[in-house]
């Protein structure tokens, strides 16, 4: 390979202290990045290098009559054209059920569905061979929701039928109660889309010896390889994939998409192959944020209290299973909220349709099942006549209270502590004495503001709440784990650490974090991280905001095996010396390069221990047993509870129905901030995300086409689309994790949302029960 | 499908870019420069999140403006000075604005990070003291996922009134 400079993620930090956890190091590949010299997996190359190209479905659902590849074959440059004839192994990947072709074979199952590759000598003769692919199809009439998918006589889209996972979650006795307020709701929610700034690229590479190094963008490249070596019909340990740099991920990349098409046409063609997914391509190639159906009914005493809550949740799965199977079952076990609620009925479930495939997005299921708990509070708080803040303090989960799985809450729970934190933030001032009116502070503060479309009249302002929790971590009894190796070696005389992990660095900072332990732990200021790759252990995934308590517990534990050494060494090398200082009840500290006893005592520098090839330590990090759901959706499936709630203020023009944020302010807590500046970009971007969804993120699907795969077509907030944010970090620690940590990544995602649409209902006063609100929601009058 | 006819035609260019002349030939007349950029110069800098105008991540001077260099044509820039990224390491208020992003955390995946930096570079290279509405106005052509923007605008206005530190700069 020849990439730009060196590995991309050969990053190091060389700070002058050792700052270690607690403090806001630099990430270390920042300098790369600024200079436009950090190597994305776009940005790679090889010699004699081809590109690839795929050749997808235009039907939602079709059988394959014939597939004619005799003219792309002769067509200019082309080296080889691939169809699922050609899969050595088994034509089928996924993360839990492997239910969807590399390349179709009988049956097409959306518009996308891969059918045929090809790889030319530059990209403009692959896209255009691709073209000259003839594929008959006998089109079948497509499922297009979940209703039709799971109705009596539905064709099967797959073998078991089309109900991918349905799973009921029951306590108590819902019909028991005469409650005071009664409060029903249905919310829609839009397929979101994950819309990372670096689209699938790649490069796979043959071996001399038939195997294959694919370098590529990811979350998790030990299941990118077990689910290759399958395909590829080779065995794991022929097969490396190394992280190349990653352009944002946020559940993108948690299913293989291109990474077995590269390997393929590598392999066919004894050359190097690249491929880079346009925008276009990448919205029909990834999976997305499942659109969902809730329904929900709360029950509430006089004074506020949760009674009941009734819910069920659909979510359209899409073509194929990808993560389905878990994102339903997190809606399931978050629909209530972080409330106290003994009586609860939940049914979820999810389907296989002829829709664009959907799975892992940040929040997972969480964010959905937000959407309708928070709309319901606020309902329920008007329906009482009580402050909506109010009415969540009356019923949050404290120490002790059960999930609806009757799983205990274990040691502190923040929720109460978010909820008075976002009380007692500073009052938001009325529109009119803010000087933010229309001629005092520019149109960059009016709804609809740059396009000048308003005098203001019609603007009310509106204050919105919103709390949501998930689990941090892998559920179910799943069997989760991280591996990390630490060396340590002498080098120009200072001793260095090199850390090696198959962690997945997706912009969110775990190479920064293991820099950081490493210089807690061994007390060593040069620490180097290597490029992730799967010479070293499984790291899990970069999902589920688990890297940091998950991958940091592996780089903990190595170098405290690293420690232990160091005190051999120490007795070894400097006997009685070391001996009468380490047993005089002096804790052993590594600190600037010397092993002391106790904060003063120097015994001995590391440069003194190490020997000159090195030391060397792997340790695999396990969190406590999970179980599965039992009868009635009770167990105790979830190992950590992560939580954040924002207030979110909010203009909305009710003549255009546009809509301006005032000011977002988030609250989360995290255990323990390990890198503050870190934590905080996590707050921003998750409520950046959430903000998307609330005011313009939908994937428009219609016949099972999506009709706006563009940026141009498919908006993500802009800067002008996010107001100031005030961010309060709060630290109550989960003494099972790391440091106290606890998943940062996702909370901030699910509360923004409601917040937003909480303060949009405020201001226009109306229902709005689809996410993302779009204008016409907003108007005040009905167009007739 | 049709056969596209300008894939047909093309030309040879001479292109200068971050001080340096390239004699490109044979280019077809669609292409855009930040193709040239990124497949016949290999200056990776600029990014390629939409190509279509969106996002910013493309982002180059073409003389002194800011383009998105996936809507110019390579045709296009020929005769004129084009800088990326990577033409900045010299560029004081370019090294004040790198600087900023990395310590106030304005950086994350980074993928977007090129387009912002060269965005930047041009809004404080143009008016030194412009100000927080006025940044943000000038930025709404810069798409980034990750950042939620907050900290891409303190590191901004950071930059603005930074010393410069020609050691940390370079
Ligand atoms: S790639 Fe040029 S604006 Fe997006
Ligand atoms: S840092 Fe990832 S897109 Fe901006």
């Amino acid at each position: 390979m020849s990439g730009q400079q060196a590995p991309a993620d050969l990053t190091r930090d060389t700070g002058e202290a050792s700052p270690g956890v607690g403090s806001s190091l630099r990430r270390p590949d920042g300098d790369l990045k600024v200079r436009g010299q950090f190597a994305f997996s776009s940005d790679l190359s090889a010699p004699d290098m081809l590109w690839g190209h795929t050749v997808r479905s235009p039907h939602p659902y079709a059988r394959i009559v014939r597939i004619d590849t005799r003219r792309a074959r002769r067509a200019d440059g082309v080296v080889a054209v691939l169809t699922a004839a050609d899969v050595p192994g088994r034509n089928g990947f996924g993360l839990v059920v492997s239910d969807q072709p590399v390349l179709a074979s009988d049956v097409v199952r959306y518009v996308g569905d891969p059918v045929a590759l090809v790889a030319a000598e530059t990209p403009e003769a692959a896209r255009l061979a691709a073209a000259l692919v003839e594929v008959e199809y006998a089109e079948l009439e497509p499922v297009l929701s979940l209703e039709a998918a799971l109705a009596p006589g539905a064709p099967y889209l797959h073998p078991d039928g089309n109900l991918v996972r349905a799973i009921d979650i029951r306590r108590g006795d819902v019909d028991r109660h005469a409650a005071d307020a009664v409060v029903r709701g249905t919310y829609t929610v839009g397929m979101q889309d994950q819309a990372p700034l670096g689209t699938e690229s790649g490069l796979a590479i043959p071996d001399a010896d038939g195997g294959v190094h694919l370098l590529v963008n990811s979350q998790w490249i030990h299941a990118d390889r077990n689910q290759l070596a399958a395909v590829l019909d080779l065995p794991p340990a022929r097969i490396d994939v190394t992280l190349a740099g990653v352009g944002g991920a946020f559940g993108a990349r948690e299913d293989i998409t291109l990474h077995a098409h590269l390997c393929l046409l590598a392999l066919a063609t004894r050359r190097p192959v690249k491929m880079v997914y346009s925008r276009e391509e990448s919205f029909l190639g990834h999976v997305h944020r499942h659109p969902a159906v809730l329904r929900y009914e709360h029950g509430a005493a006089a004074d506020g209290r949760l009674l009941y809550v009734r819910c069920s949740i659909d979510l359209d799965g899409g073509a194929y299973a990808s993560t389905s199977w878990a994102v339903v079952s997190n809606a399931a076990a978050f629909a209530v909220g972080p409330y106290v609620c003994e009586d609860v009925d939940i049914r979820a479930r999810v389907a296989y349709t002829n829709n664009p495939p959907c799975g892992a997005m940040r929040g997972f299921g969480a964010v959905q099942a937000a959407i309708g708990h928070e709309a319901q509070m606020d309902r329920l708080a008007d329906a009482l006549g009580m402050d909506p803040i109010e009415l969540r303090l009356r019923n949050v989960l404290d120490e002790g209270d059960l999930m609806p799985t009757g799983q205990p809450l274990r040691g502190r729970l923040p929720a109460r502590a978010i909820l008075e934190s976002l009380r007692d933030l500073p009052p938001v001032a009325d529109r009119t004495d803010d000087g933010f009116g229309p001629m005092s502070g520019g149109l960059l503060r009016v709804p609809g503001g740059v396009g000048n479309v308003t005098h203001g009249e019609g603007i009310r302002r509106g204050v919105g709440y919103g709390i949501g929790f998930k689990a941090g971590g892998m559920p179910e009894g799943i069997r989760d784990y991280s591996t990390a190796r630490v060396r340590l070696f002498p080098i120009g005389g200072e001793v260095v650490a090199q850390v090696q992990t198959s962690a997945a660095e997706i912009g969110q900072g775990v190479n920064t974090i293991a820099v950081q332990i490493v210089q807690t732990e061994l007390g060593v200021a040069d620490v180097m991280v290597l490029p992730a790759n799967t010479s070293v252990g499984s790291a899990g995934s970069s999902s589920a905001s688990r890297q940091t308590y998950m991958t940091g517990g592996a780089v903990q534990a190595a170098c405290r095996a690293l420690r232990e050494r160091l005190i051999d060494l120490a007795h070894e090398r400097y006997g009685h010396r070391a001996d009468s200082l380490l047993e005089h009840g002096h804790e052993v500290v590594l600190r600037d390069g010397a092993l002391l006893a106790g904060p003063e005592q120097h015994v001995a520098r590391l440069t003194d221990l190490v020997p000159d090839d090195g030391l060397e330590e792997v340790r695999r990090f396990d969190h406590r047993a999970t179980t599965p759901y039992g009868v009635d959706g009770q167990g105790e499936p979830h190992i950590q509870f992560i939580f954040a709630g924002h207030r979110a203020v909010a203009d909305v023009d009710v003549e255009t129905g546009l809509t301006q944020l005032v000011q977002l302010d988030v609250v989360q807590d995290v255990g323990r901030a390990l890198n503050p500046v870190a934590v905080e970009g996590q707050m921003h971007g998750g409520t950046a995300q959430g903000v998307g969804l609330a005011l313009m993120e939908e994937i428009q699907v219609s016949g099972g086409r999506i009709r706006n795969a563009s940026f141009t077509d498919y908006l993500i907030p802009t800067v002008l689309d996010i107001p100031p944010m005030t961010t309060t970090i709060l630290e109550i620690p989960d003494p099972e994790a790391p440091y106290g940590v606890k998943g940062a990544g996702e909370p901030a995602t699910i509360s923004s949302t409601p917040a937003v649409v909480n303060a949009l209902r405020r201001a226009s006063g109306r229902d709005l029960s689809h996410v993302p609100v779009r204008p016409w929601d907003l108007i005040a009058v009905e167009q007739s | 499908m049709s056969q596209d006819l300008s894939q047909e035609l093309s030309q040879d260019l001479s292109l200068n870019v971050n001080g340096r002349d390239y004699e490109l030939e044979d280019v077809p007349v669609a292409t855009s420069l930040l193709s040239v950029l990124r497949d016949r110069m290999a200056l990776y800098g600029a990014k390629n999140a939409c190509e279509q105008g969106e996002c910013g991540s493309c982002s180059v001077f073409l003389d002194d403006d800011v383009v998105c260099s996936c809507l110019v044509l390579a045709g296009q820039a020929s005769g004129r000075t084009v800088r990326t990224v990577e033409g900045l390491d010299d560029d004081p208020v370019g090294g004040r604005v790198r600087r900023a992003m990395v310590e106030l955390g304005g950086v994350q995946c980074g993928f977007c990070t090129p387009g912002f930096v060269v965005t930047a570079t041009g809004i404080l290279g143009a008016d030194p003291d412009a100000d927080e509405d006025a940044i943000r106005e000038r930025l709404a052509g810069n798409l980034c996922r990750c950042t939620g923007y907050t900290k891409i605008i303190e590191a901004i206005l950071q930059a603005r009134t930074a010393p410069v530190d020609e050691e940390a700069d370079r």
